[in-house]
């Protein structure tokens, strides 16, 4: 299973996804530049990605808590904290870019 | 237990102690018990206006659950512990301030200066800033950095500075709804943007934004600034992208974009320290830095194998307190006791 991650060049990476991990695990465990400050606990806001539009419908509704994270860190509507993706096979493609915010965090 | 701000002590007091302990978070708080068993007083600094560091500040409420012997504590409840934990010792906390510079005197010693003016001496420094200093996040808008300070604010320090401004507030959380509220009755305008029509902010603020809105006091705007307009620092005018992707332009003199708090590395790598990817590197013997005197212990250091846990900030500081005792007691003899059996330790926890 895996995680398209498209890199600011559009090139993309296929990362090797487990069930069970969260997508931000995924993409720090692959070396790529994600912060993920508080370690996964909705409380920092450095881990947002972009996930493209078409799998959107395919993602649970963000709770309260990550809105209001989304909310300081200059979210877009393709916006979520990738620390509470939790991988599922459902979500085996899934196509997401860091955010620019969360790039310029981990500069 | 001391709390000394700025103002209390005298500027030009210079402030003498065994060791300065940067970060009053977990890992800096059980620095005080760990040196205190071995006899060096400690003065911890803080940008934060509480102990806690990271446990206070981002997840207070949380759940811990990795901590050796409290199978679920949350990140105020493991603060408040450890404070109760360091008390027997003494430790003199000075909040709300940062540490600017640390300069080596000609003894040995460091001297340690915070930009609220405050000096210290000690034999020792400790760094247990975690992910660096909290500082207020800066909105991703191109140039925003040459309005800063001008008509770009973080904070409001004085109410009075923002009298007859056209002002746009940016945020949905407290501070963003507070001061909007406080600050309309004195503005010649007032906005607020915030990307959705939610807000983590008190239910009665949120409605009295909506009341002065709908009274036609205020303005609120559904989107994101993009673009600011202006020169020499002045704001002119900005450039809002709304929720139905329409851009257009609103005249205001002053942005104070609310966005909670991020960590920086901050002062610390003008210290002349080795670093690595924004963490200090150590051994793994004495977490002593490339600089002997200065230790970083915690989230802030490096070393092979390290793990970013609570649980090896402490022990951690264990070790370095060890060396930290060569450098403060140079002529005394450490021996190694425990707590469970040692008369002399148990007098200094003052439990005998």
């Amino acid at each position: 299973m895996k995680i398209i991650l498209v890199g600011v060049d559009g090139t993309e990476q296929r990362l090797d996804a487990i069930e069970g991990w969260r997508v931000m695990e995924i993409i720090r465990d692959h070396g790529f530049p994600i912060i993920a400050e508080c370690g996964g606990a909705c409380a920092c806001g450095t881990c947002q990605v972009e996930v493209d539009p078409t799998w959107q419908a395919k993602l649970h509704e963000p709770r309260e808590d990550e809105l209001d994270m989304l909310d300081q860190n200059y979210a877009n509507e393709w916006s979520r904290l990738s620390c509470q993706l939790i991988f599922t096979p459902e979500l085996d493609g899934l196509r997401l870019r860091i955010s620019e915010v969360a790039l310029a965090d981990a500069a | 237990m001391g709390n000394c701000k700025t103002g209390v002590v005298m500027a030009e007091e210079t402030i003498t102690t065994d060791v300065v302990v940067i970060g009053a978070g977990p890992v800096g708080l059980f620095a005080v018990f760990e040196l205190g068993l071995l006899d060096m007083k400690v003065h911890l600094i803080d940008i934060l206006d509480r102990p806690g560091g990271q446990c206070a500040e981002l997840y207070p409420e949380k759940p811990i659950y990795d901590i050796p012997g409290l199978p679920l504590v949350t990140g105020q409840d493991l603060t408040d512990r450890l404070m109760e934990q360091a008390a027997p010792f003494n430790p003199q906390f000075h909040f709300n301030e940062q540490v600017e510079e640390v300069e080596k005197q000609a003894d040995g010693s460091w001297l340690v200066k915070t930009d609220g003016g405050l000096t210290f001496n000690a034999k020792v420094i400790v760094i247990a800033a975690g992910g660096g200093s909290f500082q207020p996040k800066r909105p991703p808008i191109p140039g925003i950095e040459d309005y800063e300070g001008k008509s770009v604010f973080y904070a409001v320090k004085k109410m009075e500075n923002f009298r007859d401004k056209k002002v746009l507030i940016s945020g949905g959380g407290d501070s963003a709804l507070d001061w909007t509220i406080n600050l309309q009755p004195i503005t010649k305008s007032m906005a607020l943007i915030h990307r959705r029509d939610g807000f983590r902010a008190a239910p009665a603020s949120v409605n009295e934004m909506k009341k002065l809105t709908a009274e036609d006091k205020m303005k609120f705007h559904l989107g994101q600034v993009t673009k600011l307009h202006g020169a020499n620092g002045q704001l002119e005018g900005v450039t809002i992208l709304d929720n139905d992707k329409n851009e257009f332009q609103v005249e205001v003199d002053t942005l104070l974009p609310f966005f909670g708090l991020t960590m920086k590395l901050g002062p610390i790598a003008n210290w002349g320290l080795n670093l690595h990817e924004n963490l200090v590197p150590v051994d793994v013997e004495k977490f002593e830095t490339s600089t002997p005197g200065i230790f970083a212990v915690g989230d802030i250091n490096t070393y092979p194998g390290k793990l970013k846990l609570i649980l090896s900030g402490f022990h951690e500081v264990a070790l370095m307190a060890q060396q930290a005792f060569r450098y403060v007691h140079p002529d005394a003899k450490l021996t190694f006791q425990y707590t469970t059996s040692s008369t002399s330790l148990q007098k200094k926890l003052g439990v005998n």
